[in-house]
């Protein structure tokens, strides 16, 4: 579970990300978050991630509460989370075996636990055949793919993707927001920040919209597209 | 899950990287190794300066003259008195009679000394120090001594050894300490680059949630293997840098007014010596380096 409340983020130059943003996901929800660049999303990612810190307020994450979480619990916490960029940050050398047992050993998984996990992890994401390719030698949306089974390979209770379509055309957009859905269903949290409209409008999930550092709307259905509450 | 400490993991991906990054980590094996010879040829210059003094201050006595008026017998009794004085190791006992035929030898019988009387000379002990430093205030000493009537020691030509000795001893240390910095620094900044080319993964380690400790492991595991690879080198190098300039000395000087310590006599010094300093640099560099790249 995430819970924002009255959270400010003022970055070191003055700029003020967000102003007083209260947000609730719950245990096994799948929300997409929207608006407009530079409205702030990124920064709510960041948040959740204690890649930085906030300036007012209280959050809590899967029970840490990073008001007052110590640097030595920080990556326990992560553990809980998936984490997906745009970017996919693969390791290029590494292959997408590799690359998914370099995440497993990260969090001091063994040799067997690795061996057990990878083949079913590669599965779920449809890439079971592609185990000894390198990062290069596939198309962007099964770079993704891969990406999303890291996240996935230390079975955490929450995935988060930072615009994980932005990279992609339109149709390995839509595959990528199934297989995010389907991993959902299997019961993990999912929280995926877009701007693409018209794919978060193809499914019928909850969308939270931010603009300017608050949030404008939050409720299941469609893209706030500013008639609509 | 999460085991504390897997070594083989560290060693494995400490070792791996050695290889995938092997550019780097033979630049930062040469530093070490060039780091350490001229550490190394400069202690080894100092060591053997130190040696060669050494063996002149062996050669360096006081005379202690014994007063007329005392018998043979009497003289030499005083021997356990002079043993007394502080920073006398030895004291050779020496007769007139002695001393007169010696100083005839010296001069090669020439027939003026013939029929020199042997109470011109007086009945003296050559006496060792342990420290030439203090052969002033042990000729003082020795002159206090019943019975000694006084005491000829080559305090200036003593002093002068000292003085070169500390010169030397002193500017070998400070050369070495400015480039046991240097070369630290050099590392770091070479394991520096190495973490740099490999901040993605770190970064993709801190995202799982790998602790920091994770993290620096194979980093230490690859500074140490690192050092020690550059240590075993320098030790054989300088090993041959030493026999070729020693070679090359004997040649230029046949008189081997030089003399030099064989290396080999010196192994048991230089190999731990190196590899401690070998891993020092290595470790201390990579912690240096990586510490910048743990603050996500
Ligand atoms: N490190 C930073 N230092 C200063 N200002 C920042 C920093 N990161 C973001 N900002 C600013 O904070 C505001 C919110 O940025 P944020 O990255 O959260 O936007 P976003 O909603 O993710 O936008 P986009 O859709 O373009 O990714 C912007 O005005 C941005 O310029
Ligand atoms: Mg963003």
């Amino acid at each position: 579970m995430v819970r924002l409340i009255d959270v400010y983020k003022e970055y070191d130059n003055g700029t003020k990300a967000l102003k007083g943003v209260d947000l609730r996901i719950d245990d096994g929800e799948f929300v997409f978050l929207v608006g407009p660049s530079g409205s702030g999303k990124s920064t709510i990612i960041k948040l959740i991630t204690a890649e930085i810190a906030l300036t007012e307020g209280r959050l809590m994450v899967n029970g840490y509460n990073l008001n007052n979480i110590s640097p030595r619990q920080v990556p326990y916490m992560r553990r809980t989370l998936g984490i997906i960029f745009q970017d996919f940050r693969l390791i290029e050398k590494k292959t997408v075996y590799e690359n998914l047992s370099f995440a497993m050993r990260a969090v001091g998984a063994s040799s067997r636990e690795v061996k057990r996990r990878i083949p079913y992890v590669l599965k779920l994401v449809g890439l079971d055949q592609k185990e000894d390719r390198y990062p290069a030698q596939l198309s962007g949306g099964e770079q993704q793919r891969v990406a999303i089974a890291r996240a996935l390979v230390n079975n955490p209770s929450m995935i988060i993707a930072d615009e994980p379509t932005g990279n992609l055309d339109p149709q390995r957009s839509l595959e990528i927001m199934i297989l995010l859905e389907k991993i959902n269903e299997l019961g993990t949290t999912v929280l995926v920040v877009t701007h693409e409209k018209n794919l978060v409008n193809r499914f019928d999930k909850r969308v939270v919209a931010i603009e300017n550092g608050r949030i404008i709307s939050d409720g299941t259905g469609g893209y706030y597209n500013g008639e609509k509450i | 899950m999460a085991r504390k400490f897997d070594a083989g993991y560290y060693f494995s991906e400490g070792f791996h990287s050695i290889f995938t990054h092997g550019f780097m980590s033979f630049a930062a094996v040469c530093m070490i190794v060039a780091c350490l010879l001229i550490m190394g040829s400069f202690t080894l210059l100092a060591v053997n300066l130190d040696n060669m003094l050494g063996d002149m201050e062996q050669e360096n006595e006081l005379a202690v003259y014994i007063d007329d008026s005392y018998t043979e017998e009497s003289a030499r009794a005083l021997e356990p008195a002079l043993l007394q004085v502080p920073n006398v190791t030895e004291a050779t006992f020496m007769t007139r009679t002695e001393a007169l035929e010696k100083f005839r030898q010296d001069r090669g019988n020439v027939d003026i000394l013939e029929d020199l009387p042997d109470d011109v000379f007086r009945d003296r002990y050559y006496v060792h120090i342990a420290d030439i430093e203090q052969m002033a205030q042990t000729k003082a000493n020795l002159e206090q001594v019943e019975g000694v009537g006084d005491v000829v020691a080559a305090v200036e030509i003593a002093e002068g050894f000292v003085l070169v000795r500390n010169v030397a001893t002193g500017v070998a240390l400070v050369l070495i300490g400015i480039l046991l910095v240097v070369s630290l620094f050099i590392i770091a900044n070479t394991i520096k680059l190495a973490t740099f080319y490999r901040r993605d993964e770190i970064a993709i380690m801190k995202m799982c949630g790998a602790t920091d400790g994770f993290i620096r492991w194979p980093f230490v595991v690859e500074g140490l293997v690192l050092g020690l690879t550059g240590s075993l080198v320098a030790f054989f190098l300088q090993w041959g840098l030493y026999q070729m300039v020693g070679s090359v000395i004997i040649q230029g000087n046949g008189l081997s007014l030089v003399t030099m310590i064989p290396y080999t006599a010196m192994v048991s010094t230089i190999l731990p010596v190196f590899c401690a300093v070998g891993a020092v640099i290595g470790v201390g560099g990579s912690l240096v380096a990586i510490r910048k790249f743990l603050q996500v």
